[in-house]
């Protein structure tokens, strides 16, 4: 592996990097008064289109792109919202760079208003992060003193106000007219698109919706400039027109079960067994993965003889995952139950769906019931194929589903069965010895509370 | 009419003002106002919520319809007074995270979302706590109980614990 010196993380292990003086001292803020004194708003959102930023959430669209769908001349006001709703399961990036390096992201949301000539913008919060919630707040009042946030910007008319919006423990939230619902005050039921929420957002003003890490990573575009950027990662396959490649630096996220657990800044493309092997220590306990996630839970899985698939944009898609989702790779070992694995993805998806598309909403929480089921010892050998149908047809690919959370509850579902087939089916005939060959319709064993 | 015991104090509806100018239209100071309420009760009772909707200038149903979707805000009974959310999620179930909930609602004689017969401590299972790096974990009040075993976080949990936000 090439050595990598952080860059997302440089304030990481820095005595009061959370600073505004520390994040200063590292050249922080000098981009923005600059930019802010040379150039227009258009020129920042070209800086960042020609960089090859692609978001850092999880859907991984070119964020440079994404703000010029915003409609032109609008009398405003434009609304840009950081999506802090951080909670697919396995996923702390953002978490670490709001708590160690807040000014570093507030650099960015100051420099993306400018480019999208958004003048409100709120952070999304998730609730269970109190700890950036303090950090967050402390950075914002410092910027507000140190003039970056508030009326006529260093001398200048553009004005911002940046405002935490806290939310309340809900996976939904993080789906970005999800998350617009409920900072407008209402349940987080996703809107159908189009309208997108670049034409009718947030208070039916055109929006962008952000991530923290992309906003740390917009900074460091200012900072570093863009052949820098296009120096890290993977560069667009010239056979592939449509392929923007998948360009700098990418915060992992490495959980479950490696000797040490954490998040480590690599180049995008890094693959998921270096990752495991150069900064995880390996599998704990000198065991073997049977399975690893690419990106949260809602990516699927990948064998172990899957494991060198380089982590990029495009890679987990080609062994059969959803995507690089959010970069957070969760290590499974080989004494672990494939069948206690998919019962955990189930039951998350389950609590979570929000209920207002009835394909996920019964879907979800029929799987649970299933795999509860199975785990009791009932399981049959039809039930694999009941739920391959459920994950086959619930979903906005299949098209009967308004956002993705259902496409992110079926893929697990499907990586487990395709890829561990056998394990069900000796798992089911072993816990079922009377039962597994049964096809009759069975009753469910429970009703399960959803959001 | 005669007026009611009011359950929002002038303290609560000024904190609920100052957030107004943020935002372009009341409704939205909804899941601020939840928050504001049951930072103070531990709960959101059905009167404070036709309360928030007078404030606000919605109907009650309004309120009710948002604070419901979020599982979070407690309507019958308010919460302990250190609320844990334990995490289920996969990289802390891989790691006893569900152990940890069992062992904990155990020796405290509650169920998963039960309150203690004195109101100390209410045990929540909750959803990635976004902190994998420390599984299993606990967030109790503000703190982040990082790496738990089940008798450390017994004894952690046995702790008053402020609750600034």
């Amino acid at each position: 592996m090439q050595p990598f010196k952080p860059v997302l993380l440089e304030a990481v292990g820095v005595p009061n990097g959370y600073t505004i003086a520390s994040y200063k001292s590292r050249g922080g803020y000098a981009p923005l008064e600059k930019i802010l004194a040379e150039k227009q708003p258009a020129e920042v959102v070209e800086m960042v289109k020609a960089s090859g930023l692609r978001g850092r959430g999880g859907a991984g669209f070119s964020t440079g792109l994404k703000w010029t769908f915003l409609p032109k001349d609008h009398p405003g006001p434009i609304y840009l919202c950081i999506n802090a709703d951080e909670s697919e399961p396995g996923t702390f990036n953002n978490r670490i760079l709001m708590e160690d390096d807040p000014h570093q992201v507030i650099e960015g949301i100051i420099l993306s208003a400018y480019a999208t000539r958004a003048s409100t913008a709120y952070i999304y919060l998730r609730y269970e992060y109190p700890q950036s919630w303090h950090r967050l707040e402390a950075a914002i009042d410092e910027a507000y003193a140190a003039g970056y946030l508030g009326k006529n910007i260093r001398g200048t008319n553009f004005s911002l106000d940046i405002y935490l919006h806290r939310g309340a423990a809900a996976y939904i939230c993080g789906e970005e007219t999800g998350l617009i619902e409920s900072l407008e005050g209402k349940r987080a039921w996703p809107r159908i698109k189009p309208p997108f929420p670049a034409i009718e957002g947030l208070f039916h003003k055109p929006t962008v919706v952000n991530n923290i890490e992309t906003m740390a990573c917009v900074a460091q575009i200012a900072r570093r400039g863009i052949e820098w950027f296009k120096s890290i990662g993977v560069p667009a396959d010239p056979n592939n027109p449509r392929d923007p490649g998948s360009y700098g630096p990418k915060l992992y996220c490495l959980s479950g079960h490696v000797e040490k657990p954490g998040c480590y800044e690599a180049p995008l493309g890094i693959t998921a067994r270096e990752l495991i092997n150069h900064f995880g220590g390996g599998v704990w306990k000198g065991r073997k993965a049977k399975a690893v996630i690419p990106g949260g839970i809602s990516m699927g899985l990948m064998t172990e003889s899957e494991l060198d698939t380089p982590l990029d944009f495009a890679g987990p898609g080609k062994v059969g995952c959803l995507g690089l989702g959010t970069a957070a790779v969760v290590v499974i070992d080989d004494q672990t139950s494939i069948v206690d694995f998919l019962h955990n993805s189930c039951r998350f998806f389950a609590h979570e769906s929000c209920g207002q598309c009835t394909p996920c909403r019964e879907g979800t929480s029929w799987s649970l019931r299933m795999l509860e089921r199975m785990k009791a010892g009932k399981g049959r050998l039809k039930d694999l194929d009941i739920l391959l149908e459920i994950g086959n047809t619930m979903g906005m690919m299949p098209g009967s589903t308004i956002c993705g959370l259902a496409d992110g509850a079926a893929w697990p579902i499907k990586n487990a069965i395709k890829k561990f087939r056998g394990e069900f089916e000796d798992y089911i005939k072993r816990t079922n010895p009377s039962g597994w060959m049964v096809t009759d319709p069975v009753p469910a064993l429970q009703i399960v509370g959803a959001h | 009419m005669i007026a009611a015991q009011k359950i929002l104090t002038d303290e609560m509806v000024a904190k609920i003002e100052a957030l107004a100018p943020r935002y372009p239209n009341r409704r939205a100071l909804t899941l601020p106002a939840l928050h504001i309420v049951n930072a103070e009760l531990l709960h959101v009772p059905l009167e404070a919520v036709a309360e928030i909707a007078q404030v606000l200038g919605l109907a009650p149903a309004e309120v009710q319809d948002t604070m419901t979707f979020y599982e979070f805000f407690h309507q019958e009974k308010p919460h302990g007074k250190v609320r844990a959310f334990v995490c289920r999620s996969i990289s802390c179930a891989l790691r006893g995270g569900d152990h940890l909930l069992e062992h904990l609602c155990h020796k405290n004689g509650i169920p998963p979302y039960g309150t203690t017969a004195d109101g100390s401590l209410t045990i929540e299972p909750a959803e990635c706590l976004g902190a994998c790096d420390f599984a299993p974990c606990i967030l109790a009040n503000d703190d982040l109980l990082k790496n738990m075993t089940p008798e450390a976080a017994e004894a952690e949990l046995q702790k008053p614990r402020a609750r600034a936000t």
